[in-house]
């Protein structure tokens, strides 16, 4: 397991690899909807453990998962099936509603124009996948407390229509009108 | 109790501020704003100097904040300045330098002025500005932003819940740049930026026509020009050097070999730069959906009466669209 040691993640080769993640984005999104409800339905078991207890070893294994896949920053509030699977902690300015007018002509980022602008990536992660209007969403602002934590222990604990519903109900409506 | 500036009144059905800008877009007439470009100086004549050669042709003039990440005076001083001399200004806020604390404080504030106008923005990283050593911030984005002054404005409470005594009755706008990748996505931001409570868009600078059109072809398509006044922005090329340094240094401007081509070919390059933001003003005029300019002279704000008084859209009578229901006709 040494080649996923820390060291590995934040280097040039986790960049080619995060670029893969949206050009694959329809894979990404199988999978997770594969997973998804099994880790979900063993909810019992994770409250019978304890959450505080299975916090951290969540934690560890998202960071090794999607620090590998997806340059993952553990922000604690996985937003990736909203951003085509282009996590927007890599965006410079951390925006979570991208892109900003900045983005070069080649699709490069204006802060760090070696590297290709996050958003860009999500838009064309996003026309690959099943679900992909839900980049129309707008998605509320980072909370900064819960850095580092577990996103996935904390969609497991949340009931993901409430965290949703008000960002698509707005989004409906102005459809609609 | 005292009113700050004729800019404060009743307001009326239908509109989410006092002010001028929104009256005049809702009246259905074709509007014009600058921006007026801060000044290195505590001296608040330098202020006043360049807000009166606008405000002779203006709706509205944007106090521009800390742009390209260079200090000058902030935004929310210059809108003080202003109010205080009965000018409208727009008050722009960057997410860059400030987090969700003092934004909402200062949205407050700023309606406390008299300001109607509030333009959101993500915010220019700090490397491209005079202090690229600073931390940035970005606690926000232009998004969220948005969400949260209209969540003041119209459920009346701060993000955190707490409820407000009175609300900032503001009309809120944010920029749109329909001339950077990716294009074909464009569009749904703008339908995006509507829907966390963009009632205004000003764009970036448009130096291509058809590329401008064939997004306000999408955007009509969705009907997203019925929910949002749309501004163009437009601005002088003082030369072709000029226009080829902006071309490399200021991300998301995308000006065509044509227009530079055009610049080198003149006697004088500065006349010609002014006659073609004219003819670019008079086209832009024309296209189905637009509802006015936001001039962006850097360096050049004497000229923008007379480049807006040449280009004929203050004679411009044509409503550019139906006035809404209760508009002030006066406007």
């Amino acid at each position: 397991m040494d080649h996923l040691a820390v060291p590995f993640i934040g280097t040039k080769r986790m960049y080619s690899l995060r670029l893969l993640a949206s050009k694959n984005a329809r894979l990404f999104e199988a999978t997770y909807d594969l997973f998804d409800p099994v880790v979900r339905a063993l909810a019992p078991l994770w409250r019978g453990i304890g959450y505080e207890r299975v916090e951290k070893p969540f934690a560890v294994v998202e960071k090794l998962t999607k620090g590998v896949l997806f340059d993952c920053q553990m922000c604690g509030r996985c937003i990736l099936s909203s951003t085509g699977m282009s996590c927007p902690m890599n965006c410079p300015k951390n925006i979570r509603n991208g892109p900003c007018g900045g983005v070069l002509s080649n699709g490069n980022c204006e802060i760090d124009p070696d590297m290709r602008c996050v958003w860009v990536d999500a838009w064309e992660g996003s026309k690959k996948m099943k679900c992909g209007d839900k980049i129309n969403t707008v998605q509320p602002p980072v909370d900064h407390r819960i850095q580092g934590t577990s996103a996935w222990l904390r969609h497991i604990r949340e009931r993901p229509v409430a965290r949703h519903s008000e960002t698509d109900a707005k989004a409906k409506g102005a459809a609609k009108a | 109790m005292m009113i700050p500036g004729p800019e404060y009144r009743d307001l009326p059905p239908g509109h989410s501020s006092p002010g001028r800008l929104e009256r005049a877009l809702r009246a259905g007439r074709f509007v014009v704003t600058a921006e007026l470009n801060p000044p290195d100086s505590a001296n608040p004549e330098d202020v006043y100097e360049r807000a009166k050669v606008l405000s002779e042709v203006c709706d509205a003039i944007n106090a521009t904040d800390a742009s390209g990440a260079h200090c000058h005076m902030s935004s929310m001083a210059i809108c003080a300045l202003l109010t205080r001399a009965g000018y409208n200004p727009v008050l722009q806020i960057s997410c860059r330098d400030r987090n969700r604390i003092a934004i909402q404080g200062d949205v407050l504030g700023a309606a406390a002025m008299g300001v109607s106008n509030i333009l959101c923005l993500s915010g220019d990283g700090v490397q491209t500005g005079d202090h690229p050593e600073a931390k940035p911030v970005f606690d926000l984005d232009s998004m969220s932003l948005l969400e949260i002054i209209r969540t003041m404005r119209d459920d009346r409470r701060f993000m955190s819940g707490r409820k407000l005594t009175s609300s900032p009755n503001v009309f809120l706008g944010a920029a749109a740049n329909p001339f950077a990748p990716p294009f074909d996505w464009r569009p749904l931001r703008l339908a995006k930026k509507i829907v966390a409570g963009a009632q205004f868009v000003q764009t970036q600078y448009c130096f291509d026509v058809p590329l401008l059109c064939s997004y306000m072809e999408k955007v009509r398509d969705m009907g997203l020009d019925k929910k949002c006044f749309i501004i163009v922005g437009i601005g002088p090329l003082a030369s072709a050097k000029t226009g080829r340094w902006i071309r490399s240094n200021v991300p998301g401007v995308h000006i065509p070999d044509a227009v530079l081509d055009r610049l080198e070919g003149a006697k004088d390059e500065k006349k010609e730069g002014r006659q073609i933001c004219i003819d670019l003003i008079q086209e832009v005029q024309e296209i189905e959906g637009v509802s006015g300019i936001h001039v962006m002279a850097y360096r050049q704000e004497k000229f923008v009466s007379e480049i807006i008084s040449a280009s004929g859209v203050l004679k411009y009578e044509t409503l550019v669209r139906e006035p809404a229901a209760h508009a002030d006709k006066e406007a």
